[in-house]
């Protein structure tokens, strides 16, 4: 099979060049890609994508390998130093840096220096570099907010919250009514992380969260213990679901969708199986986290997805070119939109696909959030200290009275960790 | 004459003079190889890595003793020496539990092969169903558990949830797979047993579990010991139920050391390369201890016959 397409894709070269129409790009080699995009949808969008790419470059032998998400996570390592491909997918910002610092990554600075990818990608390029370059490219990210069921706020006749107050006094009336105001299953613990990524940029903002994570403020201090004060209330108040310890963010789902709960603080991942499970667009609907310290500028969650060149790569070049490829504005509208991923381009060229959500996430970040954007807290934090971390978050929200203990903890473990 | 002097040199040499003492070890050869390269090696290996810190990426940085002194410090550490402790406990419950399952099926009865087979059905099972299945169970909101306790009157309870609870519940969960091995090996047991030393308790007035204490279970032993050394290592080597009814959790308690090396060395969180040879190394302790024990009984018993 591939011989057969490498001879007609020599005989469409030969066939090309005697025409004298040199094609657009022409390359020629190896191209090996290792994806993680595991799920049947982000799947099928990447092979799509790269057969594009494969049609543009007759001549280029592509071979690419889809490992499971999860396990791609601990594969990464082996791979990078073993027997690197010439692109790989990761995550930005922390979740990058043990890579970057071993000098496994490659720096792709060059191409953040061309105007098409420095004026159209500029609002992730922050989240791409570590010590002033650049590292990879973004290919997608999507927001964080609060998903809600609208057919119950309706029923009570409430509207959507913009300040603390209005959230908490909302909650109470949902309590009153016999639901719960939040589903949330911490099983897996970084669910959490998203409640507390919130509260936090909400009460001490943007800059603070970051010191904190990034190990330069004090768990111990004032502001955090402000942060959980405010959680403390909505604990106190019994708005999250009941033994959310022992579930995962899907097994908690069916809490919202038989009307159980009112609402969900998640990534836009999670509308397609909400909808899948028979909400309709007019059930669902979704808004902005609320502004807590009046002042505070609002700063959101939009975790990024990204492909790197392993520094061990073997065709660095072709590589560079699909990075290209991925980012051009074509390829981002069309990877980005509801039939495929369904989340945000990250080409400022690119349309946004006529989804609810995604029209509604992509006015937020792009116009009402100044404070900046955060990956989220288990890509800003490093993994170590995100893992002791979210436990800490997971114990509080079961054991409020803990806290004192958790946040010792803490502490504890961000003076050994950020040496 | 040269001939002669070919056969000669041949039954002198080195190798025909030997053979006899050679051969078994020609034999075990690639067995011991195959040992020394991926279980003792790698025993020597782990005890030099736990003194140094490495993220499995960079430079190995020498800390000496350092990585055990953060154990001594570290209460996750505790917790899952303490869940390892109990587990070694209730674990053995499997024993007694085995050896009377497998009494009561030790009878002729028609289709008692089918009944012992459904007994047995629990250890073919993954662990990872078993697991699965026991999760389903307890859980709070929908689970079987919940339903049996309404029924008799009592309150709910959420079993994977609680840190008081957890640890117990996934013991349980441990149980009904390793009562049906110790069922098995009992059942072979009793087949072993004298039917001419019942017949003499028998006329000396055993009964009951006179009868049980006196005479089945020492003819047991050896069905016994094995029950023992297979117990010890199945709850020393927990892994798989936790990893899949809680993942550690809620926050971390229901933690054992093997569980707890993973997640520090090799999950998705984990780049602490040092800081878990260094707990394999504890594990590694606790395990020899029993080892070293079950070596010298066996070696005991040799030397008895």
């Amino acid at each position: 099979m591939r011989s057969i397409m490498k001879t007609s894709a020599a005989a469409i070269a030969i066939l090309a060049a005697t025409l004298g129409g040199a094609s657009a790009d022409g390359l020629t080699g190896n191209l090996k890609i290792f994806l993680d995009t595991s799920n049947p949808a982000p799947r099928a969008t990447m092979e799509e994508m790269i057969a594009q790419f494969g049609e543009k470059n007759p001549d280029l032998t592509i071979e690419t390998t889809v490992i499971d998400r999860e396990a791609y996570k601990t594969q990464i390592r082996n791979f990078l130093t073993a027997n690197a491909p010439d692109v790989a997918t990761w995550y930005a910002a922390n979740r990058m840096r043990p890579y970057v610092e071993a000098g496994l990554f490659e720096d792709v600075s060059d191409l953040w220096a061309e105007p098409e990818i420095a004026d159209n990608l500029a609002s992730t390029k922050g989240a791409l570099t570590i010590d002033g370059k650049q590292w990879g490219v973004p290919y997608t990210y999507y927001q964080w907010g609060v998903y809600y069921r609208k057919d119950i706020f309706d029923e009570l006749g409430l509207s959507e919250p913009a300040t603390w107050e209005e959230e908490k006094a909302n909650c109470q009336k949902i309590i009153d009514a016999g639901k719960k105001c939040y589903t949330i299953g911490t099983k897996f613990l970084w669910t959490a992380g998203g409640w507390f990524d919130y509260l936090n940029m909400r009460t001490n903002g943007f800059d603070f969260h970051m010191d904190l994570l990034t190990g330069k403020a004090s768990w111990q201090s004032d502001e955090v213990r402000k942060t959980f004060a405010n959680w403390r209330e909505l604990i106190d108040m019994g708005a999250f679901i009941d033994n959310h310890q022992t579930y995962s963010w899907q097994e908690a789902l069916p809490f919202m969708v038989k009307g159980d709960a009112a609402a969900y603080l998640m990534g836009n991942f999670a509308v397609a199986p909400l909808r899948d499970a028979g909400l309709t667009d007019d059930q669902i609907d979704f808004y902005q986290f609320v502004e807590i310290t009046p002042g505070v500028e609002k700063a959101e969650d939009a975790p990024t997805d990204t492909f790197h060149i392993p520094a061990n790569a073997e065709n660095k070049e072709n590589a560079r070119e699909f990075l290209k490829f991925v980012v051009s504005p074509d390829v981002q509208t069309q990877i980005n939109d509801g039939k495929h991923l369904g989340q945000l381009p990250v080409n400022a060229k690119s349309s946004v696909d006529n989804d609810k959500f995604l029209v509604e996430g992509f006015e937020m970040l792009s116009t009402n959030s100044p404070g900046g954007v955060a990956q989220f807290f288990d890509r800003d934090a490093p993994a170590e200290m995100a893992k002791v971390a979210m436990e800490g978050l997971q114990e509080f929200m079961v054991k409020p009275d803990n806290l004192d203990k958790i946040l010792a903890r803490l502490d504890r473990a961000r003076e050994r960790i950020y040496k | 004459m040269a001939q002669a002097s070919v056969a000669a040199s041949r039954q002198n040499s080195w190798w025909h003079r030997n053979q006899q003492q050679l051969t078994p070890w020609l034999f075990l050869a690639p067995g011991i190889l195959f040992f020394l390269f991926y279980v003792i090696f790698p025993i020597f290996q782990s005890f030099n890595l736990s003194l140094f810190e490495w993220d499995g990426l960079g430079e190995a940085e020498y800390v000496g003793l350092y990585n055990y002194e953060e154990l001594y410090w570290d209460e996750a550490f505790y917790t899952s020496l303490k869940n390892n402790v109990i587990w070694l406990v209730l674990y053995l419950a499997a024993i007694p539990a085995g050896l009377f399952i497998a009494l009561f099926l030790n009878q002729t009865v028609t289709g008692i092969r089918l009944y012992k087979s459904l007994f047995f059905f629990p250890f073919v099972i993954s662990q990872v169903v078993v697991g699965l299945v026991f999760t389903w169970f307890y859980d709070p909101t929908f689970g079987l558990l919940n339903v049996m306790l309404g029924a008799v009157g009592l309150p709910p309870m959420n079993v994977l949830g609680d840190e008081n609870w957890v640890t117990v519940g996934i013991i349980v969960a441990g149980l009904w797979p390793q009562t049906a091995y110790c069922m098995i090996l009992y059942l072979t047991g009793l087949n072993a047993v004298d039917p001419e030393q019942i017949e003499a308790g028998r006329l000396d007035g055993a009964k009951g579990w006179r009868m049980l204490w006196y005479i089945i279970v020492p003819q047991l032993r050896p069905a016994t010991f094995i029950a023992f050394v297979v117990t010890i290592i199945g709850a020393l080597r927990s892994f798989d139920l936790i990893s899949v009814m809680t993942n550690g959790g809620p926050f971390g308690s229901s933690r054992v050391l093997s569980f707890y090396m993973f997640e520090v060395a090799l999950s998705e969180y984990g780049f602490r390369m040092g800081y878990g040879a260094a707990i394999a190394v504890v594990l590694f302790m606790i395990m020899l201890t029993f080892i070293a024990y079950f070596l010298w009984t066996m070696y005991k018993e040799e030397r008895a016959r």
